[in-house]
């Protein structure tokens, strides 16, 4: 599947309807959820055949990415029954049948998934809403969770912190891609 | 909720130090078709907590002949690994709920979600 496809079939999942502004709930945009699930499928192959977590997955966007690009399984983790119901709506709508999903607090899930998944992918909170420090819980959990990498999108701002925190986590930290919307950019977390 | 999902699933109320398996109440069950993937099962498997996916199907009446230990060479066997795959991904639990085997203590799962919320102070 060529990029251009990827983002065009993502421009047809559905977004918040009623966006929590607490949860910082924004869908991530069909250009950068394509950009990225390009990338960790074609340059790292982390999708196809894997089992595979979308943390703070919301309406989906990165899981139905993933499931048609063919992960073995998708599972999304979101604490909003709301934005999960619309997940479940755009599964119906794309008939993908490698997607399962759970409701929980992502902050809370402890090491219960330690290491089950092969990668973990995620758009966490950035920690701007009273809920500053909530992106590095998420990126601990992720790591906990990954077997193989962990794909997620940062501020720029927070680099030099998050690279810090690759230091004392022993884990090896690359910046994949910056992208200029939304001053985002990615990383991929490997075990060494 | 597939069973590869129920699999990996504990409880976290306090005080509770093994929640594991969640006990499977289920008033709806559906089965969805989904593309068989000799290799990813396989992988899968290593990962599972074999006597909990056997109990899983137990409790969900779809135990269809599986071993209740885990056969030697398992990869190379293809008929085994279509019986794991159609009980992995496939049976779907789409109403009831999740019960810690410690603390009682009930998971809704509602189309097909469950919710392991807890309230403050659990």
């Amino acid at each position: 599947m060529k990029l251009k496809e990827l983002e065009s079939c993502l421009q047809q999942v559905d977004g918040f309807e009623e966006p929590k502004i607490l949860l910082e709930q924004y869908p991530t945009s069909p250009h950068i959820a394509g950009c990225m699930l390009y990338t960790i499928h074609n340059t790292f192959d982390d999708i196809q055949n894997k089992l595979v977590a979308d943390l703070g997955c919301g309406c989906g966007v990165l899981s139905i990415g993933a499931a048609v690009l063919d992960a073995g399984l998708c599972v999304g983790f979101d604490i909003d029954e709301d934005a999960l119901d619309i997940f479940k709506g755009n599964v119906e709508d794309f008939e993908l049948s490698n997607i399962d999903m759970v409701q929980c607090d992502v902050c809370s899930i402890g090491s219960s998934y330690a290491k089950k998944f092969d990668t973990v992918i995620m758009n966490p909170p950035f920690g701007t809403k009273h809920n500053q420090g909530i992106d590095m819980q998420f990126l601990q959990t992720a790591i906990s969770m990954a077997s193989t990498a962990v794909y997620s999108l940062h501020k720029t701002s927070t680099r030099d912190h998050i690279q810090k925190k690759a230091n004392d986590w022993k884990v090896k930290m690359e910046v994949i891609a910056v992208l200029s919307e939304q001053q985002e950019y990615k990383e991929s977390y490997a075990e060494p | 909720m597939k069973l590869l999902t129920h699999n990996m699933l504990t409880s976290h109320v306090k005080g509770v130090t093994k929640g594991y398996p969640l006990i499977i109440k289920a008033t709806e069950v559906k089965v969805n078709e989904l593309e068989f993937n000799a290799q990813f099962v396989s992988r899968m498997i290593p990962k599972l907590e074999w006597s909990a996916l056997i109990q899983a199907a137990e409790w969900l009446g779809q135990s269809q002949d599986l071993p209740s230990a885990l056969i030697p060479d398992y990869e190379n066997d293809e008929e085994f690994l279509r019986k794991v795959h159609r009980i992995l991904l496939e049976v779907e639990v789409i109403e009831g709920c999740l019960q810690c085997p410690e603390s009682g203590r009930e998971f809704p799962i509602s189309k097909g979600v469950p919710n392991m919320l807890l309230n403050e102070g659990e």
